[in-house]
């Protein structure tokens, strides 16, 4: 390692700290095949939203109540069913033990209650932490769908999603970002689906079934007052979808 | 090669039979050598329609296990020699389909025939997305109502996810609408969609508009396609539909109100 690096060299790399929404399992049994099950129905009901999602794998209760739990079979299951466990946290030692192994970090418990037996943040390796972070946070793909979405017909786009057809009734599409369609809207149409607040929904021709924006919905009779054959843009303004003429 | 049409629908009651019985008869008689494949199994009306249904020996199930060659079970329709038909067995049901079975059967009568007609079942299980399966063109047939608007509508989605061409990703299947059992003066008092109403709905081509017809219940009874009466309204745009198929341009017809005559007014008769 040298230190006396000449100045003129150009900076390759800068370590920063940034704080990401990851979603957490918060295991509450030891009962791997009914953690096994209970995992799938939630997958089940949307498949799209939890595929290759981060995790974070979390046992404080079950070691608050001394239920031993193998860290090893749980990363399985979870890899299983498609999430990506990017680490741990409320562990005992055999358990961290069990995450480095498996060059998964520890995370530290904010403001918990639960005494963290192995006092060892330092220690765990910062590296595989930031590159699977990255690769979640950045994945915005857009999808452009020149046919008409048919009824029964189901589109979801990753980023944002734009439609030069119409959407029948019947059909469903989601984004997780925007949603912009250029025919008429006689379908569902949900954007910021994983609850991007700041997502909107433009359409020329509102006829929809249902509008949603990060889950705040609004059913076609109470869309009824907004004539249709008039472009629109759909906003979400504290929890109220507000419809505007363009 | 062989044109591959499907007739179809979702919705069950629409005129998927009458029509492919019109329309494999009108392209016959135009001197295509042409197929006409029931696929309804379990459920066989094409032969009714076409009044073979005396004739019937061996079936699209027997050819498919191999029971019978396809020779055996095609029928040769008497008025027109350039028409066969596949019937549909009726004591078995639509599991008897398998995708290898059909597949073979179709490139069997691609050899020598020049168009085949599948005749599409109701409903989007087995028996109708195997018609579709291997189709270049489909016939939508819709009533202007609007279930069997939103049948279609559903069966296009799956005509565009679900057929050879879209899982080998090659040209889209082409598709046409049919407007069956239409009534301009039932559309004019507000209780029908009218067509521009059905396509804004559907965004499909119009191939054609046939009337709600006294000749279409005549023909089903007698075993004759309603094309062949050709003093029937029916009859016409059926014609005009095959025409224009085959590339022909003709104005659209019975989509607007006919006007009576002075005579017919006075003495009420239609």
């Amino acid at each position: 390692m040298s230190t006396g690096a000449p100045t003129s060299q150009k900076t390759a790399l800068e370590f920063k700290s940034t704080s990401l929404t990851v979603p957490v399992l918060l295991l509450a049994s030891n009962d791997i095949s009914l953690i096994d099950q209970q995992l799938k129905e939630k997958v089940v009901q949307a498949p799209e939203f939890f595929k290759n999602s981060p995790l974070l794998i979390d046992l404080q209760k079950l070691n608050a109540q001394n239920l031993p739990i193998d860290f090893t079979e749980i990363v399985a299951i979870v890899r299983q069913h498609g999430f990506m466990p990017i680490g741990l946290r409320g562990g005992n030692e055999q358990q961290n033990g069990d995450a480095l192994a498996m060059n998964l970090p520890q995370h530290s418990l904010h403001g918990s209650n639960v005494p963290l037996v192995n006092k060892a943040p330092a220690k765990t390796l910062p590296t595989p932490a930031p590159e699977e972070q990255k690769q979640a946070s950045q994945s915005i793909e857009n999808k452009l769908v020149t046919q008409p979405i048919r009824s029964g017909q189901r589109v979801y786009a990753k980023g944002d999603l734009i439609v030069t057809a119409t959407v029948s009734a019947g059909a469903e599409i989601m984004a997780e970002g925007n949603i912009h369609i250029y025919g008429s809207l006689r379908g569902r149409a949900l954007a910021g689906v994983l609850g991007n607040v700041n997502s909107r929904i433009f359409c020329s021709d509102l006829q929809a079934e249902l509008i949603s924006i990060a889950g705040i919905y609004q059913l076609s009779d109470d869309l009824s007052k907004h004539p249709a054959h008039k472009p629109v843009q759909i906003s979400l303004d504290n929890q109220t979808l507000i419809i505007k003429d363009i | 090669m062989a044109r591959i049409i499907v007739v179809t629908s979702g919705k069950g009651g629409v005129g998927k039979t009458t029509t492919s019985a019109a329309i494999a008869m009108g392209l016959a008689k135009r001197g295509h050598k042409t197929a006409v494949i029931d696929f309804d199994v379990g459920l066989r009306n094409l032969d009714l329609i076409m009044g073979c249904e005396r004739r019937v020996v061996y079936d699209l199930v027997n050819v498919i296990n191999n029971e019978a060659t396809l020779n055996q079970a095609l029928i040769r329709d008497k008025r027109c020699d350039q028409l066969f038909i596949l019937p549909a067995s009726q004591t078995r049901d639509k599991d008897a389909l398998t995708t290898e079975g059909v597949g073979k059967i179709l490139e069997e009568l691609s050899k020598d025939f020049k168009y085949i007609v599948c005749d599409s079942p109701a409903g989007i299980e087995r028996g109708a997305t195997l018609a579709m399966y291997f189709a270049d063109d489909a016939f939508v047939v819709t009533n202007p109502e609007v279930s069997s608007v939103r049948d279609s509508d559903r069966m296009l989605g799956i005509l565009s996810s679900k057929s050879r061409r879209a899982e080998n990703g090659e040209e889209p299947i082409k598709e046409y609408l049919l407007l069956s059992r239409y009534s301009p003066d039932r559309v004019k008092l507000g209780e029908m969609l009218s067509v521009d109403d059905v396509q804004e709905i559907l965004s499909l081509h119009l191939l054609g508009v046939i009337p709600e017809s006294k000749s279409v219940l005549n023909a089903s009874n007698s075993g004759t396609p309603v094309i062949l009466d050709e003093q029937s309204d029916a009859g016409q745009a059926y014609a005009d539909i095959v025409a224009r198929y085959l590339g022909e341009t003709k104005p659209h017809r019975f989509i607007e109100e006919e006007k009576k005559g002075l005579l017919s007014k006075l003495f009420g008769s239609k």
